[in-house]
């Protein structure tokens, strides 16, 4: 290859560092310590949003607990459209993960006689999340990406923007990136690539998820052919702080949490989740499903029972009954985050929340061992739907999920790697192609007469408008139209940041770019979805409908930039479709 | 409160003949805006090109840690209210090559963090089948502050020392070696000795405190390294009386 535009040549390459990512790159390593693995990721491993993730991971530890027990809370969790066999696969290693993690060294909180101590969380029948107070993910990751440095085999990338997958006849060579530091546009080839760059929560406007989630992973996989499954699947948390969107975690209910209405009342009892008793109680009331919750609120707001705040309704999430020490023991961070971010002091004051946009359920297409369909191609963690979540995630287990399957992911990876032969030289030519599209389209182009951060918060608008809570064919369809118009003028953004160094205004471009073809896929994943199932609520197809949609649906980009939708069935094992039954 | 408040912000780009200038921008001043939100502010609204890293906005990924009036903060936790009537400097962390505008180099931390082995180490290695290791509440309270750090760099931009001699291996690579080391499960201590006894180790603190000062996570580095000073010191007299074999 020419000399200059390959940087180097990996036998695996993981796009991401968060956990997934890692938890991956040390899998391959310990799998075959030949390989030469690379982590290329748009911040430094440790930025990842791993980091933000607080309340805890589920993993079976407990002597009254059982595996099948966690993999029933899980089914019914997603309404039926997980697939058993992945579920159990899952409930089956997450332990073991967990625990492996501790070996790296995670601090984990501790029973007294220093076993790993468990809480409950939402949906959960029985304690089974272990948390490290509650900077769990933190944690986690911190001590993943410390573990990482003392493998030899990890080669980083850091702060490298992948903009392109490098294909040949359905098989992936490598990525075409963008060194953030220098600007320099280089292709970087392997064997076996594993996409781990999380999710897509700034596709919406009121999001707990941090500035770098834009769902690059699931736009590279898209457009290189691969399809993204249950993309209409949105997960809203109910406990957002109003103005910031900063997450107020589910282990603030699962400690005894209570959420109330502008009268004070504990308003989940009158919304099928049990009845309010003062110490909590599993798969009942505030530890009730994330969906049916979300849901309430909307409710409660029809029937004008919320608050008002500056950022529209809210109601309260009330921790005083809990005392000082119980909340510094166990939720250091939202005390802190309540006393920076608003203000207020959770052991005397209530805390305003409203549901928040938290979690894709959807995600690049993958089978359990995180291949997706294009050979050499994988995928974990939040970009990946392998799927364990189906309609709706259960707290704590994205989590686990992000160690399972990166280190499934990436044993798969390595496995293939170790057997697959180098880049054809085609890939050249492609990664020529796509270094003049930067290069001429997007770096010289005139300033244009669009502006990116405008074109961002229309989309953002389009998507909270079309793809809320409760959504209706003609909503949606209204937004599909919308973000076409936006496509369009996306191609009219021009930079007028002429630096290569650190061009954060090129990144935000291409970020947009990806935000704007997922978008597409979550509304029309929705509307042909024509039933309501988890988080996927319709209100003019109000009952879920098994006899049509007991399927995954696959998104896949058509020649012209639509998008075409195709069903696939769901995995049932032993668990067949039931009610959803809580706090009764 | 006035309606607005003026930023002067460090503008910078390494293909420009100039070194770094300062740019004045005239943002919102509301009260849950924080420095950061101002900055947002910046680049959606008045000037594309502005250069600056954040991605969490809540404290704990590590990414926007910036010198505000001179004092190194993290910009997403930090209040525009707080600064009013201002103007509020807002320049690169100190002590480190600038990028590009408020985008600093990490390359020597990233260098010097894998020194002090950042990670458990043992001879025998439980497999997880074996279960874990226990750790009660308290062995765990013993380093938990040290777990703390988010590599947020402020400490190096606050320390005197540091920004003397780049050699010193700083406050928070140290603090995490101690971490390490306070861990019940861990049995590298001696490992790191040997890293952190070097000169660029831990003598070049002269015990100043701006380190612990400055931590937005209420990590003692500047007390870690004093520890390390007494372990170095205990191991140099143990080292005059016994020959390494018998330590």
């Amino acid at each position: 290859m020419s000399e200059g535009l390959v940087r180097a040549a990996h036998d695996v390459l993981i796009v991401g560092g968060g956990a997934a990512g890692l938890r991956a790159a040390i899998a391959i390593a310990e799998t075959n310590p030949r390989l030469d693995v690379a982590v290329v990721s748009k911040v430094y491993p440790m930025r990842s949003h791993t980091v933000s993730a607080e309340g805890g991971a589920a993993g079976v530890i407990a002597d009254d607990d059982t595996l099948d027990e966690h993999i029933y809370d899980t089914i019914s969790g997603s309404d039926w459209l997980g697939d058993q066999d992945a579920i159990e696969a899952f409930v089956h290693e997450a332990p073991r993960e967990l625990l492996q993690l501790e070996h790296w060294g995670c601090p984990w909180s501790r029973q007294p006689d220093g076993h790993i101590a468990v809480r409950a969380f939402g949906g959960m029948k029985k304690k089974r999340t272990w948390f490290a107070a509650d900077k769990t993910g933190f944690h986690m990751l911190h001590s993943l990406f410390q573990t990482t440095l003392k493998y030899d085999a990890v080669t980083r990338y850091d702060e490298v923007f992948v903009t392109r997958l490098l294909v040949d006849d359905g098989r992936v060579h490598g990525v075409v990136a963008i060194g953030l530091f220098t600007g320099k546009i280089q292709a970087v080839t392997a064997k076996a690539v594993i996409l781990c760059t999380g999710g897509c929560g700034k596709v919406f406007p009121f999001t707990t998820n941090a500035n770098i989630n834009t769902g690059d992973g699931m736009s590279l996989a898209y457009r290189a052919g691969a399809p993204l499954k249950d993309m209409e699947f949105v997960q809203y948390h109910p406990t957002g702080l109003p103005f910031t969107g900063i997450l107020m975690t589910e282990a603030a209910r699962a400690e005894g949490g209570w959420l109330l209405n502008k009268d004070g009342y504990r308003y989940l009892q009158d919304y099928d989740l049990g009845k309010p008793s003062p110490t909590p109680e599993l798969r009942s009331m505030e530890l009730g499903p994330r969906d049916r919750l979300s849901q309430a609120f909307v409710h409660e707001v029809e029937k004008g029972r919320t608050s008002d705040s500056p950022w529209g309704p809210i109601v309260h999430l009330d921790l005083r009954h809990l005392g000082a020490e119980l909340i510094d023991a166990k939720l250091p961070f939202v005390r802190e985050l309540c006393l920076k971010y608003e203000r207020i002091d959770p052991v005397h004051e209530l805390i305003p929340v409203r549901p928040v946009v938290h979690y894709m359920m959807g995600g690049v297409h993958t089978d359990i061992d995180g291949a997706t369909p294009l050979e050499g191609l994988y995928a974990a963690g939040e970009t990946a739907c392998v799927s364990i979540n189906g309609a709706n995630r259960l707290g704590s287990n994205s989590l686990p999920e992000c160690l399972v399957f990166g280190a499934r992911a990436g044993r798969a990876a390595a496995e293939f790697a170790s057997t697959a032969g180098p880049a054809p030289a085609v890939v050249e030519a492609q990664a020529a192609d796509e270094v003049r599209r930067l290069e001429r389209d997007l770096l010289a182009a005139e300033p244009g007469a669009e502006r990116t951060s405008t074109i961002r918060q229309e989309m953002q608008a389009t998507m909270e408008d079309a793809a809320g809570i409760y959504r209706t064919g003609p909503a949606l369809t209204k937004g599909l139209d919308r973000l076409r118009e936006l496509q369009d003028r996306v191609g009219r953004v021009g930079i007028a940041d002429t630096s290569r160094s650190f061009n954060t205004e090129l990144l935000a471009a291409l970020e947009l770019a990806n935000m704007l073809d997922i978008g597409e896929c979550i509304l029309q994943s929705g509307l042909q979805r024509e039933e309501s199932r988890g988080a996927h609520q319709r209100t003019d197809f109000p009952g879920r409908d098994d006899e049509r949609f007991l399927s995954h649906q696959l998104a896949y980009r058509n020649a012209d930039g639509t998008v075409r939708v195709e069903s696939l069935p769901v995995t049932i094992t032993r668990w067949p479709p039931g009610e959803r039954i809580y706090g009764r | 409160m006035a309606d607005s408040i003026r930023l002067e912000v460090t503008r910078y780009r390494p293909e420009g003949d100039s070194g770094p200038e300062v740019q004045e921008y005239d943002v919102p001043l509301r009260k849950e805006w924080t420095v950061l939100d101002g900055l947002n502010h910046v680049k959606d609204e008045v000037d594309t090109t502005l250069a600056f890293r954040w991605s969490c906005r809540m404290g704990i990924c590590g990414s926007c840690g910036m010198n505000v009036d001179g004092e190194p903060k993290l910009t997403c936790a930090t209040f525009l209210s707080d600064y009013a009537p201002g103007p509020v400097r807002v320049e690169p962390l100190a002590n480190f090559p600038i990028v590009r505008d408020l985008v600093v180099d990490l390359y020597d931390f990233m260098e010097k963090l894998p020194r002090v082995k950042p990670w458990i180490i043992r001879d025998d290695d439980l497999t997880v089948i074996d279960g874990e290791y226990l750790q009660t509440p308290e062995e765990l309270d013993a380093y938990k502050q040290f777990s703390m750090c988010i590599n947020c760099m402020l400490c190096y931009a606050a320390c005197p020392v540091y920004g003397l001699d780049p050699e010193f291996i700083g406050p928070a690579a140290i603090a995490l070696a101690e971490r390490y080391d306070l861990d019940s499960r861990d049995r590298g201590a001696r490992e790191r000795l040997d890293v952190l006894i070097e000169h660029e180790g831990v003598w070049g603190c002269t015990f100043v405190g701006e380190c612990t000062r400055v931590c937005p996570k209420h990590v003692d580095p500047a007390g870690a390294i004093q520890r390390y000073k007494l372990k170095a010191a205990k191991e140099n007299v143990m080292a005059f009386l016994l020959p390494r074999g018998a330590r």
